[in-house]
């Protein structure tokens, strides 16, 4: 049970922490003031949301881990994260296509967390709620302004569409481990959240004037701990300081 | 000596917010429960935002200033139920925040018109003005958004109501 709870939270943590970190990558980068701003905002929320998942996983774990053990000292094959959260920014209409994918899955999987019969884990996620609301909103006028936009931003998120769907229904995976999880009322069945997603998807994507992509192959191995090759490069961006340096403190 | 919850949010009151410091942490709404046993006292605080980063600022500042009132274990613990809300923060708080030059909240997050795409009329806290206009969501702390006033011209924070 603890291990099983350990590994749900992990998760949800893993998921959290690499897509803060690439969205940070934009702090200083943005397109504008504005932007620039947003993005460092919302990685900020995201990373938030991180602590809390990864402090709760090591509390769990019982080990004497901290929250900072977990994100700085695992390999790559220790994290769990969907694969789309480490794909790289690319260009700001793929970081938004990105965005709204996964802004859209947060406030599903969330508003269905926020009812977990683990009080941490659902308060934890009501907090994240009122944040991502924000976050669907930002992201999904983006898409919309991308698409309606001039044919040049049309097809970069058409492009970003086309590149990025192949990592969606990892999403809605449900590994073994947390079948125990599911009928206690604790993990959140994501097969239910994934309709809302679509349909809430599929509607910002019309109004943006772009293609669903169809007849996808769809990547999958998060849940072993299998990547694409891009979440070593973030690791080594991100871990390299605390790992040159175990004792350095803040 | 014998302390009262109610003596002890009287100290916490003297605790500015790291970031806004014209109101206290108790206006700001972050202190969500006090007990005291003895010389020991457990102080719950909840997170304005997942991230925000005064959090850690924050519970240094309660630990320091009940040390420094003598108590002697000082235990502050992190809370996320409920969670935190703009709702929370007094009307005087709120003229606190306008003097300083940031818009408070308007209304409660009762009012969800703006998630139908209806822009909520906020004040200018220079001229008092309605004739304001969103510049960004997102603004210089995780809490506030990005506004500007089309009269006075004067950019401004607005606290966000969530």
């Amino acid at each position: 049970m603890s291990n099983a709870l350990f590994q749900y939270t992990l998760r949800l943590g893993d998921s959290s922490l690499i897509l803060a970190q690439r969205l940070s990558e934009w702090t200083g980068h943005g397109p504008f003031l504005e932007e620039d701003l947003a993005l460092t905002n919302i990685a900020l929320d995201t990373l938030g949301t991180a602590k809390s998942f990864l402090e709760y996983a090591a509390q769990v774990e019982g080990k004497g881990r901290t929250d900072d053990d977990l994100a700085f000292f695992r390999n790559e094959r220790e994290f769990f994260n969907p694969l789309i959260t480490e794909q790289p920014n690319g260009d700001y209409a793929k970081t938004m296509v990105r965005q709204v994918i996964m802004d859209v899955y947060h406030l599903y999987l969330y508003k269905e967390l926020a009812k977990s019969k683990d009080t941490t884990l659902s308060g934890i996620a009501q907090k994240a709620i009122k944040e991502v609301t924000y976050h669907v909103r930002h992201s999904a006028s983006w898409l919309e302004r991308f698409g309606n936009g001039t044919d040049e931003s049309h097809q970069r998120a058409q492009d970003a569409l086309n590149e990025l769907w192949q990592y969606t229904q990892e999403l809605f995976e449900t590994p073994g481990s947390e079948k125990e999880l599911l009928a206690q009322g604790v993990a959140v069945n994501l097969q239910d959240i994934q309709a809302k997603w679509e349909t809430h998807v599929d509607e910002l994507i019309r109004k943006a004037n772009l293609k669903k992509p169809e007849n996808v192959f769809m990547q999958r191995g998060s849940l072993d701990g299998i990547h694409t090759e891009h979440l070593g490069y973030l690791l080594a961006e991100m871990q390299h300081l605390p790992r040159m340096h175990p004792t350095a403190k803040w | 000596m014998l302390h009262s919850p109610g003596h002890i949010l009287s100290i916490l009151q003297q605790v500015p917010d790291p970031e806004i410091p014209v109101i206290s942490i108790v206006e700001l709404g972050v202190i969500r429960d006090i007990q005291v046993n003895g010389s020991a006292v457990e102080v719950k605080i909840t997170p304005t935002y997942s991230g925000c980063p005064a959090m850690k600022q924050i519970e240094d500042d309660v630990r320091a200033i009940l040390k420094k009132e003598g108590f002697e274990e000082v235990i502050v613990k992190t809370v996320f139920d409920p969670p935190w809300t703009t709702d929370w923060i007094p009307e005087e708080a709120k003229e606190k925040l306008r003097r300083y030059g940031i818009a408070p909240p308007e209304h409660t997050t009762q009012d969800k018109s703006w998630l139908t795409g209806k822009q909520k009329t906020v004040l200018c806290p220079r001229c008092r003005s309605a004739n304001t206009q969103l510049i960004s969501q997102f603004g210089s702390t995780a809490c506030k958004a990005l506004y500007q006033c089309k009269d006075c011209l004067e950019p401004f924070d607005y606290f966000k109501c969530i």
